[in-house]
């Protein structure tokens, strides 16, 4: 073993790395940051190597152009020794870096580490997220298929809504007039150079600071950061109550980079890889484009804004929201840093978290649209039409050759875009359901163009044999006061 | 003495700065033509592109139609194609819509039964004469342009339809569309 030493001291006279690195590892931290909350910014260095890795392995093979991408995907999938592997383990390992980068963030937060004097480790870290966000988009990109073009679609409709300029950003966008070649070359340089070489350098930066401002130290109520005694305190601790980082805090990182790789490879095997879906063909129509997992909030948002919003949201809130996290450790840059001392802290974590929570849930199963596979409406359920005069039958023969349940549940298929009908007999009086048809309105087209006289009568009979058995018909003041008036011939509740 | 040969020393890296500060600035000002070059003057992109004889069109239908886009690369593969919704109305008066929704551009169906433009995205609906039912799209359905030629129905495409781009598209347009 002489000869390694002789190598590695030949080596080391001239590359003189020994000693930055001895005092790098060996550095003192504050005891109490050796702890289990402090592992995922390690973790998602640790992916973000994962991913330029099997990044590197898959650019081997893929093929950036428009005509020839999915092929390449579809040949990576099925032909290539383990290519559907490493495209699993990209797909997922974006997956988890863009959890754990956003788990490392709202820990950070949480922990007050944007304080003084680690603000711009915060910003940088700020434009991290952003860039992991971005290579998690071009990297849907990339994977040309149906979601992918129509992804790209939704990405130039936003930018055209830009004032002024929106035409020109939409053309610099897709590098001409339509989603094509240029659009999928354009997407692999940022995908592949643009962001992957800027965030190295930010990473580089960010640990560098970590490294040189040391590790935030576990917050205490009461301890109160301020610029003027915080590096002597937090030097203070280090030398009273530190230990050194390697190994004392390195083996926890090093086992959950460890578990975090490994839950990596189990999706990737359990799971396989994603998509590539339907080839990228724009006259392909028969599709429900939808973004991943990590983008589904945003596609529900913009389900769910009113149309006179949507532009100033889209346009103004991600501004506001990234200027305000630049901001942030210059409003509240010091004092406080636990969170038992800062609700409002915790309460924006909370309500972003329950946000993104329920949001992400509607978005699986998009409730704001309607049911596009039908080929025709479903048969109105037999039970419902057992007693029903000619008319009402006509009338749910109409129901169904309307392709009404694209967007109402009955009997519990159907879309969901507008109410259920099961019950709509007790909500709405025949006059209401007659308007309600013809006139549209609360996000119901108008039917009076598309129905003759005779099939919204016989369809607004039909509706109106709808309700619970143990709920009444609704009825106007008018029809009730003619009952009233009349009360033995008909008892109320029956037609 | 020293002082005199920091001071031109000085000047001579500032000298070497400004020099290399020029050729930077001399070959990157073009460069970013190149990086613009995507962007042209309104209707460049376009020209009129047939959608094929009168005949494959009956009267008071709408069809999908695919067309190819005029200007394309050979690498563009399946995206060079494109497609639109052919509404004829009757006689030689049609609608050539767009079949990216006005909202955030994904593909309208045209169900005939319920005589509805529906997208599958975020649950914007059209009526047949492409006018707003309900959603969150702001506006009706873009709109091409069309013309009659050698009994030939031609329609003005080329570019992807957006609200940034919607007045030229609009052109056919009735003021009162119903």
């Amino acid at each position: 073993m002489r000869w390694l030493k002789q190598v590695y001291d030949w080596v080391e006279r001239r590359v003189q790395l020994e000693g930055p690195i001895k005092d790098a590892v060996l550095h003192p931290v504050p005891r109490n940051t050796a702890s289990w909350w402090y592992v995922f910014g390690s973790a998602s260095f640790t992916l973000l190597f994962l991913q330029i890795a099997t990044g590197i392995l898959l650019a081997i093979v893929y093929v950036p152009s428009a005509g020839n991408a999915w092929n390449s995907l579809d040949l990576l999938n099925h032909h290539l020794t383990l290519g559907w592997f490493l495209r699993a383990m990209h797909g997922w390992g974006s997956n988890f870096m863009v959890a754990v980068v956003l788990i490392h963030m709202a820990q950070v937060f949480l922990f007050g580490a944007y304080k003084f004097p680690r603000e711009l480790t915060w910003i940088l870290g700020v434009f991290l997220l952003l860039m992991t966000l971005g290579m998690a988009f071009t990297g849907q990109v990339l994977r040309f298929d149906q979601d992918a073009y129509w992804g790209l679609g939704i990405g130039a409709s936003i930018l055209s809504r830009v004032p002024l300029i929106g035409g020109q950003l939409v053309h610099m966008m897709l590098g001409g007039p339509i989603i094509a070649g240029a659009t999928l070359s354009r997407f692999f340089a940022i995908h592949v150079f643009i962001i992957p070489g800027t965030m190295l350098i930010f990473v580089a930066l960010h640990v560098w600071m970590v490294l040189k401002l040391g590790i935030n130290d576990w917050p205490m109520p009461g301890r109160i950061v301020r610029r003027e005694t915080y590096m002597q305190e937090y030097h203070d601790l280090t030398k009273k109550d530190g230990v050194p980082f390697v190994p004392d805090a390195f083996w926890k990182d090093l086992l959950f980079s460890g578990m975090i790789m490994l839950a990596v490879a189990i999706c990737a095997v359990w799971f396989g890889p994603y998509g590539p879906s339907g080839q990228p063909d724009p006259t392909i129509i028969q599709t429900a484009p939808k973004p991943d997992f990590f983008f589904l909030w945003l596609y529900a948002v913009l389900s769910y804004l009113p149309p006179s919003l949507e532009t100033p949201f889209i346009l103004i809130v991600p501004v506001v929201a990234i200027a305000l996290l630049v901001a942030l450790p210059f409003i509240a840059g010091q004092g406080e840093k636990s969170w038992h001392r800062r609700p409002v802290a915790v309460l924006s974590v909370t309500i972003l978290a329950v946000g993104w929570a329920v949001l992400t849930h509607l978005a699986t199963f998009t409730p704001w649209s309607p049911e596009m596979e039908a080929w025709s409406g479903d048969p109105v359920p037999a039970k419902m039409v057992q007693r029903a005069t000619p008319l009402e039958r006509q009338g749910a023969v109409v129901f169904q050759a309307k392709q009404c349940r694209n967007c109402h549940q009955l009997g519990g298929t159907g879309g969901q875009r507008g109410p259920a009908l099961d019950a709509v007999a007790a909500r709405l009086t025949e006059d209401q359901l007659i308007r309600q048809v013809i006139q549209g309105g609360g996000n119901m087209p108008a039917y009076g163009n598309n129905l003759s006289p005779a099939e919204v009568t016989a369809l607004v009979h039909f509706l109106d044999t709808l309700h619970p058995p143990d709920e009444q018909r609704a009825r106007d003041a008018s029809q009730q006061a003619l009952e009233t008036a009349d009360p033995p011939k008909s008892p109320a509740g029956q037609r | 003495m020293s002082d005199e040969k920091t001071l031109s020393r000085r000047t001579l890296m500032k000298l070497g700065l400004l020099l290399n500060g020029l050729v930077a600035i001399a070959i990157a000002t073009p460069i970013v033509g190149y990086l613009l070059s995507p962007v042209k003057r309104k209707g460049a992109y376009k020209s009129w592109v047939s959608l094929g004889p009168l005949e494959t069109f009956p009267e008071s239908q709408t069809r999908l139609v695919d067309f190819e886009n005029p200007s394309t690369n050979p690498w563009d593969g399946q995206t060079a194609k494109a497609a639109c919704w052919v509404r004829h109305q009757q006689g030689d008066k049609f609608q050539v819509f767009a079949i990216n929704c006005a909202h955030l551009g994904c593909p309208v169906r045209w169900f005939p039964q319920s005589g509805l433009f529906m997208c599958p995205c975020h649950g914007g609906v059209y009526y047949e004469d492409g006018s707003r039912a309900s959603g969150p799209p702001e506006r009706g359905l873009f709109e091409y342009a069309y013309k009659i030629e050698d009994g030939q129905l031609h329609i003005d495409a080329g570019q992807m339809p957006t609200l940034s781009n919607e007045a030229m598209l609009g052109k056919g347009k009735s003021p009162c569309a119903g």
